[in-house]
């Protein structure tokens, strides 16, 4: 298995330096000129500002002179300034990054607590009523756009019946909570404020039930099929014979060895909380990566676009290595390979 | 004296035709009708300003206006036309690229085989979404440019299917037989190989229309696809969202791609179980 796992963490740093140089060729051969975002489109015709902003940006620079210059500053964690908020692009995705984690830590607990149900639930019932209302709820999860789902329910729950909070962290006039780990409501809990930690979990519900959602198909069709293999074997009818209840053959016995195969679904639904999140964040208005992505490509600010396609691209490649590692100590089977 | 057979044929539904895949053909083929035939409908001009601004559904617009007064219903039909094309010509390139670059590497081996897959594994160790994202912002918005994006991020999961599929057809007797019968690589790839490698990836395309229909629309409501006035259903989505009481805006073109992708999806299901007698 040590072979397997090093084999994998060799091929890692090959696999981000080409996701970093995809990142880079792909924002320099582009059409649109970086310059206009920089100096507006009426000093365009003014050269003496053109041939400034040029120099100041490294714009006058051979392409392979600046792709050396961007890898050298990012190994020293440095990702170049942003153009539209002409501060550290580095320093913009630390600080939108509790934001996107608090959001897609909550979606997933609701996703994989209902799905997990679900699964549970569709296979005990195959074939039979409750196994098609999963299979259909589940697939209406990964159909429907979130960015029009986080919309009626924004319109239905905080528009017409007034029961849940609008978009944002926190209501507009709440101040923030000191910042220690930047999870909104780990830190109100931590400063002791319960109205604050109320307020930030409300915020949360419905952009994690939109998110959540969306993963909820994947995770209960896993959980349903391995349910399915569990469910056939002579342990269970071992446990059954005992006289065991059928919750407890279920979910002690049944569920337990069913979630393994699960655990490779989280990597993969990481991918759909990460297009979930870019697409609610902008419909909640939630102050996180997501967000910043969708801004940084409206504004064309190459230099955010490039610090948000490598974070993220590590961040999934990194999400895939854990799984795989995960699942290679859980299941022996896969050491042989 | 024999049975004689009921005076009516009984029509036997054919095992496969469940109810999910009769609704998600159902739905797939309303829409391909509409793409096709939405010009000559007797319903209003998808651009012209035909009503009062932001008029609540009633029955002369089903689904009310929008802010410049123009039918909603009208303009998600005839969103149909940019949707449903974008989608059949991003899965027909990647499928193209993706097949033929897999069956090459997957049928000589070596080097070219390294190479495709490195390409295949850097391709996907981004989140779709957000390579998409740096593509169409690199080429400039619009909608072909967004269809692009989708081919780029696209092409690489065929490319692994069809390598896999052709690793293990090479290896059996029939292949062996054409190549002792003297079958050229080019012959023996095409005429023996290929033909047995389509099943997987056809069930994947037809599931991955939906998918493509859903994130090219998400990159129009970004605002990197399709630009106003477009009757393009993720642009009338983010046009919907800045007028968020007015919900009818947004609810005509959601519910049409919620309808594409789910019936997609039901028949992509339906279509694994009629090619994959595994998993009946």
């Amino acid at each position: 298995m040590y072979r397997y796992i090093i084999r994998r963490l060799i091929a890692m740093p090959l696999l981000l330096l080409g996701i970093v140089s995809i990142a880079f060729l792909l924002t320099h051969f582009t059409k649109g000129d970086p310059l206009i975002s920089i100096i507006g489109e009426r000093q365009m015709d003014n050269p003496i500002v053109v041939a400034a902003a040029r120099a100041r940006w490294g714009l006058d620079r051979s392409l392979p002179e600046q792709y050396l210059i961007y890898i050298g500053n990012l190994l020293t964690g440095d990702f170049g300034t942003s153009l539209r908020t002409k501060q550290g692009v580095g320093v913009d995705l630390l600080q939108r990054l509790p934001a996107t984690l608090e959001l897609v830590v909550a979606a997933m607990l609701v996703g994989s607590l209902v799905g997990v149900t679900l699964g549970v639930v569709a296979a005990h019932y195959r074939d039979r009523a409750a196994d098609h209302f999963a299979r259909l709820f589940a697939l209406f999860g990964s159909s429907v756009p979130v960015f029009w789902s986080g919309l009626i329910l924004l319109f239905v729950f905080w528009y017409t019946l007034g029961i849940l909070p609008g978009p944002g962290r926190l209501d507009t006039r709440t101040m923030a909570p000191p910042d220690v780990t930047g999870f909104y409501t780990l830190d109100s809990l931590m400063a002791g404020n319960l109205s604050v930690f109320a307020e930030s979990v409300a915020h949360l519900i419905l952009p994690a039930c939109v998110l959540g959602w969306a993963v909820m198909g994947i995770i209960s069709r896993q959980v349903r099929a391995s349910m399915l293999d569990v469910l056939n074997q002579d342990y269970i009818l071992a446990a059954r014979a005992k006289g065991a209840s059928e919750p407890r053959v279920l979910v002690n016995h049944a569920l337990r060895n069913a979630l393994i195969p699960t655990l490779t679904i989280v990597g993969f639904s990481f991918a759909y909380l990460i297009t979930g999140a870019v697409l609610s964040e902008a419909i909640f208005r939630w102050p996180g990566m997501g967000s910043y992505a969708v801004d940084a490509a409206r504004n064309l600010d190459y230099p955010a676009i490039m610090g948000v396609t490598i974070v993220g691209g590590t961040a999934f490649l990194l999400t895939n290595l854990v799984t795989d590692i995960a699942y290679a100590f859980v299941d022996p089977r896969i050491r042989f390979r | 004296m024999a049975e004689t057979a009921s005076p009516r044929p009984t029509f036997v539904r054919p095992r496969w035709a469940t109810a999910p895949v009769t609704a998600g053909a159902f739905l797939v083929l309303f829409w391909v009708g509409v793409a096709l035939t939405v010009q000559w409908w007797p319903i209003d001009n998808p651009v012209a300003f035909v009503g009062t601004r932001l008029a609540p559904p009633s029955v002369t617009h089903w689904l009310g206006t929008d802010a410049l007064g123009r039918d909603v219903v009208s303009r998600t039909l005839h969103g149909a036309q940019y949707s449903l094309p974008v989608a059949l010509a991003v899965i027909v390139s990647a499928v193209a690229i993706g097949a033929t670059l897999g069956a090459i590497s997957g049928f000589l081996g070596g080097l070219a085989d390294s190479a495709v897959m490195r390409l295949v594994d850097i391709t996907l160790s981004f989140p779709a979404i957000m390579l998409a994202m740096a593509v169409t912002a690199s080429l400039g918005p619009g909608l072909w440019h967004a269809a692009i994006a989708m081919i780029i991020v696209s092409w690489p999961n065929y490319a692994r299917l069809m390598r896999a599929q052709v690793l293990a057809v090479k290896e059996r007797e029939h292949v062996e037989a054409a190549v002792a019968a003297g079958a050229s690589a080019p012959r023996t790839l095409i005429a023996h190989i290929l033909p047995l490698c389509w099943s997987p990836i056809l069930v994947n395309a037809t599931m991955d229309f939906g998918q493509v229909v859903l994130l090219v629309a998400s990159l129009s409501f970004i605002g990197l696809g399709a630009s106003p006035p477009t009757p393009e259903w993720g642009q009338m989505i983010s046009e919907g969202a800045q007028k968020f009481y007015q919900w009818w805006i947004a609810f005509g073109p959601g519910m049409a791609i919620l309808s594409v992708a789910l019936g997609f999806n039901f028949l992509g299901d339906g279509l694994r179980d009629i090619l994959d007698p595994r998993t009946q």
